[in-house]
């Protein structure tokens, strides 16, 4: 156990030390977080491709969301009279932190001087902060569903958090650190594991990130069914680039959340090395995984109905209590004494 | 490299499957509805014919790919079975249990950190290390089992946590210690067969005598009655 | 040793026989008849032991301690048999059974007395297991057989709770299979062959073995009706037809028992140079105390007559349970002996019980009286007996008992009046009912009945005779087993 922890240090070390002053690196973290941000919208459009498909529809065309986001950047923002500055920043401050968020995951390679601070902790204080805002301007405007919105978001968050930290931390006992690039890099070294901590952190990772991302069958993104709504209760009042900045951070994070568990469970294809033939591997192999992903989301988003929003609090403890187990059977099974 | 990496595949698969089958346990403690319970007992025994199969089959243990169809037949098809069938001819089939889940969860969880506590003292000689934590967890399924029982008011679903007991030890003995010898094996097989049949024996007399499937009920033995 | 198949053999196909004989007549004398061969096979097989030693392959073994309670199972099965051919024809004539009752109840007698004698010969854990479980298999459906609410919850609570006790044994037989494992040289097939543990126990790990002994200690306790796992036994005595009650109390606690006695056997040589070598005799002795004086209390609560002689039974059997903990070569000889004389004298009370019930018409306490005036030859034997169980000189189990004090007050003097006093507990919780129950005004209405006092009569017969004279025959023969469990011998 301590060389393993002393091994991880020296990772950590070599992430953070080596490539530092690299001027490639830095210009290829800079292209992934660019990346990351050209992709997200690509992400959205596909599921709601499958979805169309599987519910036998032809469905928008894969680059919609695209479409979507220039008519909204195009058109004018209406700001309430009644609201505060809060209600302007709002938009901003959710988008630039869900970009910082995204800018420090490892998406095709792990050896970026991003990865120094690619903290699972730190990004969830990112994504933290993104939400008290949105919760904020859901409560600014003063309507009666910005403020519902808010309130049920405040409660699912309180919920899938533990949930999140949970599985988050059997990851980290596991690879014995909390960075993600480090940990990527361990779970690569050790090759293929069955660990059955991280069938369950995986499982309750996946709940968490539906409930997270306004997903069925927490909440549905495609409706504005005024009684069961709740992202969408906080953006009512939103319109032009507003709008457009608030969904495009909905599904950035989506795809941050995409990213996170196809790149630690399945950590296989990214690059730990800067070289171009790698970090084209990478990039296939992301695509790759993010394609199955959302087509496995999106059959869940077929197959379950949308549950009642006080069904919600179930539905976590669910994945909190998948989380536990999986930090029980990490520590009965895989922790040799 | 840690630990589990260093197992073959086999242990790892028997690994992953001690977990899913802790998994059903505590499914079996939080399922309200008797019909998701069997269904649930149906997938544990399963996963433990699974597990026979994986160690029959990486330590060349012929006779276990026989008590592995035995398990399945009858830990997975014929105990659900004869209790689907009691279920549905008493008409329970819509049956919600009414005890408190949280609380069996809480408790079951605690159960496992105990059982951990009491086979952590077996220090590691040999190849003990590999089983002694699928021990802790067979440990805390029979105990798990034990609880059901007692938040459990339902006979039937009180015999369903009986039988999760039953799994837990069949596990125990497959998993560590490659299976105990075949006329012992096949002597546990037809007791818990025996006893399968007696419990459906028991649900028609208690619903027809004493009028109430609810073990609370079953109150007219005490000390000082007449 | 043909004998022992024969003495297995024998009981086994008669319960298939008689499960399909539809002449109730006859299979109750077949009944007789078959316990009554088989009790002389096993008195055969004793004199073979006696002439030639020890045996033992990998399926049976046959010692000094366990003949001694074959013998001693076919005896009181025997006599059983006798006094359960008349009253389960009075019940069959109340009509609190049928035809298929009774044939259930020949059949799944045979079959108890074979499962019984299967645990008591085997060499194997495993097989040990399964045949005490089966014990509660064969029974379960005979403490209900009267079908009333009372019986089905009786035997309810005697399946979940045996059944659950059970299944501990069986997660310590895989813990000591496990240990087993790490023995140089270990043969999967001889990895729970009693004998073999035995000797090479010394090699097994200590942690293992003392974390198994705990699950069997509890699994078979439960069968013994230690506290606080007895609930199932004063429900099944009660409500069960009396014959099974005088089988439950005078075999199947001896067998439980006989099983945790191997067991501490196996785990006293394993742990003999661990840092807890008294480990399992600990146990016993504070399960076999607190189950002593606790039964002693629940005796003064009890109003039904059964419920009562079987709050007696857990309290002798922690009695010894509290002997064999102590483990000194006098102990595990009171121990013994007194196994002897309570499996004669509670299934002769239970007998006598029976009979009584009959003739009031009643299991409640205040209902039974006058006993020896409506018919003395049921209530002398039951004011004898229970002046035996009691502990009055000059019957055996003042004997035991006595021998049992001494060997206390050797080893643990402060624990003798704790015993002194739950015997006087005991002793004033059986007279007190007892009383009014020989001796008080004869309700109207209560009559004799046809009652075969044979078996109670040569019971209490030999309870005496043990108590003014044992045997050298059988005194040797206590003191080799004695020697074979604690390793001196007492004479």
């Amino acid at each position: 156990m301590i060389a393993a922890i002393a091994s991880s240090d020296i990772l950590l070390d070599s992430v953070s030390g080596s490539d530092l002053l690299n001027p490639f690196a830095w210009l290829m973290a800079i292209l992934q977080a660019f990346l990351f941000v050209l992709l997200s919208p690509l992400l959205s459009g596909w599921i709601h491709k499958c979805k169309a498909f599987l519910q036998n529809r032809r469905g928008a065309p894969v680059l919609q969301p695209y479409r979507d986001l220039r008519k909204l950047f195009g058109k004018e923002a209406i700001v309430a009279e009644t609201t505060s500055i809060i209600f302007r920043i709002a938009p901003y401050i959710v988008f630039s932190s869900t970009l910082l968020a995204v800018a420090v995951i490892p998406l095709v390679a792990t050896m970026l001087p991003t990865a120094a601070i690619a903290d699972i902790i730190v990004l969830i204080g990112f994504l933290a902060l993104g939400r008290f805002f949105l919760v904020l301007a859901g409560l600014d405007a003063g309507t009666a569903f910005g403020g519902m919105g808010s309130s049920r978001e405040t409660m699912i968050s309180s919920m899938a958090e533990p949930a999140a930290l949970m599985a988050i931390f059997i990851l980290a006992m596991t690879v014995h650190t909390t960075n993600l690039a480090a940990a990527i890099e361990l779970s690569l070294q050790n090759g293929f594991v069955i660990r059955p901590s991280f069938l369950f952190a995986l499982i309750a990772l996946l709940m968490v990130a539906v409930a997270e991302t306004g997903r069925i069958p927490i909440d549905n993104p495609s409706t504005h069914l005024e009684l069961t709504m709740i992202h969408e209760a906080m953006l009512l009042e939103y319109s032009g680039r507003h709008l457009a900045l608030m969904e495009w951070s909905a599904s950035l994070k989506l795809m941050l959340y995409g990213v996170l568990i196809s790149n630690i469970f399945f950590p296989w294809g990214i690059a730990t090395e800067l070289t171009v033939p790698a970090i084209l591997m990478a990039l296939l192999a992301i695509i790759l995984k993010l394609f199955v992903l959302a087509m496995i989301l999106a059959l869940s988003e077929t197959v379950l109905a949308k549950m009642r929003v006080f069904r919600a609090p179930q539905y976590l403890n669910l994945a909190f209590f998948l989380a536990l187990l999986g930090m029980i059977s990490h520590l009965v099974l895989e922790v040799h004494v | 490299m840690d630990y589990l990496s260093t197992l073959p595949l086999s242990g790892q698969l028997i690994n992953l499957l001690a977990a899913l089958v802790l998994l059903t346990s505590f499914m079996l403690l939080v399922q309200l509805r008797l019909v998701s319970v069997i269904h649930t007992f149906a997938w544990q025994g399963a996963l433990v014919a699974a597990v026979t199969v994986i160690v029959a089959w990486s330590g060349h243990h012929g006779h276990l790919y026989l008590s592995a169809l035995i398990t399945f037949v009858i830990k997975a098809m014929f105990i659900p079975w004869l209790l689907h069938y009691h279920v549905n001819s008493l008409g329970l089939r819509r049956y919600v249990s009414a005890h408190p889940p949280v609380t069996g969860l809480m408790i079951a969880s605690m159960l496992v950190v105990f059982s951990y506590y009491i086979i952590l003292p077996i220090e590691l000689i040999g190849d003990v290390g590999e089983s002694r934590n699928i021990i802790a967890i067979t440990l805390s399924v029979v105990l798990i089992g034990l609880l059901g029982m007692i938040i459990r008011h339902h006979a039937i679903g009180q015999v369903v946590s009986f039988m999760s007991i039953e799994n837990g030890l069949f596990f125990a003995a497959v998993a560590t210690t490659k299976g105990m010898p075949l006329v012992v094996e096949l002597g546990i097989a037809f007791d818990v067969l025996v006893a399968a049949v007696l419990f459906g024996v028991f649900f028609f007399d208690i619903h027809g005598r004493v009028g109430s499937m609810d073990v609370d009920d079953m109150t007219r033995l005490s000390e000082t009655r007449d | 040793m043909d004998y022992i198949h024969a003495t297995l053999l024998i009981p086994l196909l008669s319960a298939i026989v008689m499960a399909f004989m539809p002449n109730l007549r006859l299979s109750s004398w077949l009944n007789v008849t078959v316990s009554s061969a088989n009790f002389v096979v096993s008195a055969l097989l004793m004199l073979k032991v006696m002439e030639h030693g020890a045996f033992k392959n990998n399926w049976f073994q046959i010692d000094e301690f366990n003949v001694y309670l074959v013998v001693l199972t076919t005896f009181v099965a025997m006599t059983t048999s006798i006094f359960s051919r008349p009253y389960m024809e009075h019940v069959c004539h109340m009509g609190w059974t049928n035809k298929k009752g009774m044939r259930l109840y020949h059949s799944m007698y045979q079959l108890f007395q074979f499962t019984m004698l299967a645990a008591l010969t085997t060499n194997n854990l495993g097989v040990l297991w399964i045949s005490v479980e089966g014990a509660t298999l064969a029974t379960v459906l005979l403490v209900s057989l009267y079908r009333t609410p009372e019986a089905i919850e009786a035997a309810w609570k005697y399946f979940m709770l045996c059944g659950t006790g059970i299944a501990m044994a069986l997660f310590g037989t895989v813990l000591l299979y496990f240990a087993a494992q790490h023995i140089p040289g270990f043969d999967a097939e001889q990895g729970l062959t009693w004998s073999v543990l035995f000797e090479s126990s010394k090699q097994m790990h200590p942690v293992i073995i003392s974390i198994a002994f705990v699950f069997l200690l509890v699994g078979y306790g439960t069968k013994v009706g230690l506290v606080p796992l007895h609930n199932w036994l004063p429900d099944a005595h009660s409500e069960g037809p009396t014959p099974m009650s005088a089988v439950l109390s005078g075999l199947l606690l001896n067998v439980a028992l006989y099983a945790v006695i191997r067991m501490k056997m196996i785990v006293d040589n394993a742990l003999v140079s661990s840092n807890h070598p008294h480990l399992a005799g600990y146990m016993l002795m504070s399960f076999g105390l607190l189950s002593f004086v606790v039964a002693a209390f629940f005796l003064h609560r009890q109003r039904d007559i059964k419920r009562m002689f079987s709050y007696s039974s857990i309290e002798h059997m922690g009695l010894m349970t509290f002997a064999f903990g102590i483990g000194g070569p006098l102990a595990t000889f009171a121990g013994l002996f007194h196994m002897l004389v309570h499996s004669l004298t509670k299934s002769a009370i239970f007998v006598t019980v029976g009979h009584a019930t009959h003739i009031s018409g009643t299991q409640n306490i205040e209902k039974i009286r006058g006993l020896i005036r409506t018919q003395p030859s049921v209530g002398w034997p039951l004011l004898l007996g229970v002046a035996a169980i009691a502990g009055f000189p000059p019957f055996g189990i003042f004997t035991s008992e006595f021998l049992l004090l001494i060997a206390t007050m050797k080893s643990w003097p402060w624990l003798a009046p704790i015993l002194l006093i739950g015997l006087a507990i005991a002793f004033a919780g059986l007279f007190r009912f007892l009383h009014p129950m020989v001796y008080g005004e004869v309700p109207d209405g209560q009559q004799a009945v046809k009652a075969n006092m044979w078996p109670v009569i040569l019971h209490l017969i030999l309870v005496l005779w043990l108590g003014l004279y044992i045997p050298d025959t059988l005194a040797n023969w206590l003191n080799e087993a004695t020697r074979f469990i604690s390793g001196t011998s007492v004479l």
